[in-house]
């Protein structure tokens, strides 16, 4: 009997100790959360792409591009037919430049890869698709430049590379 | 008791115990990602301490390492030995002779130092501990004019300046009035010592105050004769696209000289200050140091303008008297500048530093990498910015381009051999220097075009379709030369009455080049 009541007391000891911990967990959690801006990256605002300074020639590049006073970041790099795709593209980029930027393991220069250069040319052709529509007729992707298809730029900016990030010198 | 109990009931200890852990791993894991936000961070807010006070004195480099620590672990590895297909002095600490390499420069420099000791470059950590070694000082006697471009000496320049009378003191910036005007008399005094006294004076190789202002590290230009040589180019009508901050001067009222620190934008300053040195110049012992930029930056106007150039005795400007022919020739120094700054890189706004020095990121940190060197050994961060093809696409386009290039040199190189060979025949045979005269102009001139390729260091590639017609150029008028010593010694083989219509100087027709003699 009596190990049974000492059983039960360190049980509830343990409960206690577990929940101290959880708490603590969720406030250190929030507390970096907010320290690191994490609420800016649900909104559209071009200035949660340079909280981490990778982005800094990007968001530089972009004030003096022509698209700088139509189109935001968001606007061309993630999908606009509806919410749930929009954040789960942002949510797998995010995924990746946290963890890119956390363990510094990424090459440079940062290349878009191909599933985010397919969102981009959607954007191109959402805005522009009515002019261009002979153009893309036969489609305007696709056309890998690296045998292993890792790198596809074969769309509307590989020739119109200075519209969103403006020239590049 | 049959009934299954749930997990935590019946061992509660348990589950706390594990709900326990795991929160205290992940507020680890948590805390740990906070600390690696926080200096990234920290490293975006502030990207240098100030820990020691930098002033116009301050040459030696260490001192500016205590607060540029980053810049400095890069700019000591321009000591290592690296080297591309045709650049940089090879794997070995004994630099690959490019007189060994190419037999065809001893005649090209026959009679001048560059024929004595001639090898290919390593980095910026060598240029003065290489020249001091090297038979062109050692064996020929010259000024201290060479110190301006192989050491740091902007504290030696201005000191001298002083002593010489020039007004103010170390205490003022190098860029105000009084600065400038010790830099300027230093250069008059450092170039009429002679080169072992003025060696004396310099200790390092080139160091951050030749290109940094001590007080706010802003990219400046130090060197006196390309202050002189800008401002030079500058007042006169040749266009440069490529500077726009000369142009725009140009539109001014011209009140005041062309000042590249007051006037350069930071971009054109990121090659400004490669130019101070990677350009052509006379540093010989006949005049006061300079760039001879007045008409231009093109190889015609270069040497146009030495062509108008007299020394103070009179003579037509040259840099020596090619033994082998008696022909008054040109050297060119290495025209880096020059070369890019016909390039479509250049008009572009591509600087320098952009491929030379291009941005590396340390954490969240963005500086420009001072380890200079060849861009092919940086293809990532030097092309892919701009480029966005693979490394190795990259790479064989710029091979491409050197190895035909290298191919057309040699070929302007073997022309000219055979034009100085075969004048050298023709005074042994009894043509004088005054009848060999329209000859002479024509070697001067291949010469000066094909050197001006040779000593440039890119292999080509600074300017592809500019290398490769001054190439053809020299070609044509080593070939051009050729048909006028065939008409010379047609002319005295002759009757001394010549009629024949084949003497009327035809210029390098293929009927004439099959006549000329061979080696």
């Amino acid at each position: 009997m009596r190990t049974a009541v000492s059983t039960q007391r360190a049980a509830g000891l343990l409960i206690v100790l577990a929940s101290l911990l959880v708490g603590a967990f969720v406030g250190t959690g929030g507390f970096t959360f907010a320290a690191a801006k994490g609420a800016s990256y649900l909104s559209d605002d071009p200035a949660a792409c340079v909280n981490c300074h990778i982005m800094r020639d990007h968001y530089d590049g972009w004030r003096q591009g022509s698209h700088h006073a139509h189109a935001t970041c968001n606007d061309c790099h993630l999908p606009q037919e509806n919410v749930l795709h929009k954040f789960y593209v942002k949510a797998s980029n995010g995924y990746r430049h946290s963890k890119a930027f956390t363990l510094q393991n990424f090459a440079e220069p940062i290349r878009i890869v191909p599933s985010n250069s397919k969102v981009l040319e959607g954007n191109c052709l959402r805005c522009h698709a009515e002019m261009t529509d002979a153009i893309t007729a036969h489609g305007t992707l696709g056309v890998a430049m690296t045998p292993a298809g890792s790198v596809d730029l074969h769309g509307c900016v590989r020739c119109h590379v200075d519209v969103g990030h403006g020239p590049r010198r | 008791m049959i009934e299954k109990p749930s997990p935590f009931k019946s061992r509660p200890a348990l589950w706390a115990g594990i709900i326990a852990g795991g929160a205290a791993l992940a507020t680890a894991l948590v805390m740990a990602l906070y600390a690696n936000i926080s200096e990234r961070k920290a490293e975006a807010r502030q990207i240098s301490f100030k820990v020691v006070d930098l002033d116009e004195r301050s040459i030696e480099p260490a001192l500016w390492a205590k607060n540029f620590p980053r810049q400095f672990d890069a700019f000591q590895r321009t000591a290592e030995l690296t080297f591309t297909k045709y650049a940089g002095a090879g794997p070995n600490p004994k630099p690959i002779s490019k007189l060994e390499e190419d037999p065809r420069l001893v005649t090209i420099f026959s009679g001048y130092a560059f024929a004595i000791d001639y090898n290919r470059r390593r980095g910026h950590a060598h240029m003065l501990t290489d020249q001091r070694v090297t038979g062109r000082v050692t064996k020929v006697k010259q000024t201290g004019s060479c110190l301006h471009c192989h050491a740091s000496n902007v504290l030696a320049f201005r000191e001298v300046g002083l002593k010489r009378g020039a007004p103010g003191s170390l205490d003022e910036s190098l860029t105000s009035t009084h600065g400038q005007a010790q830099l300027l008399e230093g250069l008059e005094g450092i170039s009429k010592m002679p080169y072992d006294e003025a060696n004396k004076l310099v200790d390092h190789a080139v160091a951050c105050l030749d290109c940094h202002d001590p007080k706010n590290m802003a990219l400046r230009v130090t060197k006196p004769a390309f202050i002189s040589g800008i401002a030079a180019l500058a007042s006169g009508d040749a266009p440069v696209p490529h500077l726009p901050s000369i142009e725009k001067w140009r539109m001014g009222d011209r009140s005041r000289p062309y000042d590249p620190n007051q006037e350069a934008s930071r971009q054109e300053m990121r090659s400004m200050a490669c130019g101070q040195c990677h350009v052509e110049y006379y540093c010989g012992p006949k005049a006061t140091l300079f760039f001879p930029w007045n008409k231009g930056l093109k190889v015609e106007q270069i040497e146009a303008y030495y062509d108008q150039y007299k020394f103070s005795d009179g003579h037509r400007f040259f840099d020596w008297k090619h033994p082998k022919t008696g022909a008054e020739v040109l050297k060119a120094q290495h025209p880096e500048f020059e070369t890019w700054s016909q390039s479509l890189h250049a008009r572009s706004g591509v600087s320098c530093a952009d491929c030379h020095m291009p941005y590396i990121r340390e954490g969240a940190i963005k500086v420009s990498d001072h380890h200079v060197r060849s861009p092919l050994l940086n293809i990532s961060r030097s092309c892919q910015t701009c480029h966005r093809f693979p490394e190795e696409q990259l790479k064989a386009t710029v091979l491409g381009i050197q190895d035909r290039h290298h191919a057309l040199m040699e070929r302007a190189e073997e022309a000219l051999v055979q034009l100085i060979s075969a004048v050298e025949k023709a005074r042994k045979s009894g043509l004088d220097e005054a009848a060999l005269a329209e000859v002479f102009e024509f070697q001067r001139k291949a010469q000066w075009r094909v050197d001006f390729i040779n000593a440039e260091n890119s292999m080509g590639f600074h300017a592809p379709q500019e290398a490769a017609r001054v190439l053809g150029e020299s070609i044509d008028y080593s070939r051009q030369g050729h048909v006028a010593l065939n008409n010379l010694h047609q002319l005295a083989s002759r009757s001394p009455i010549p009629s024949s219509p084949s003497t009327s100087a035809p210029s390098g027709t293929s009927a004439s080049l099959s006549r000329v003699p061979s080696r």
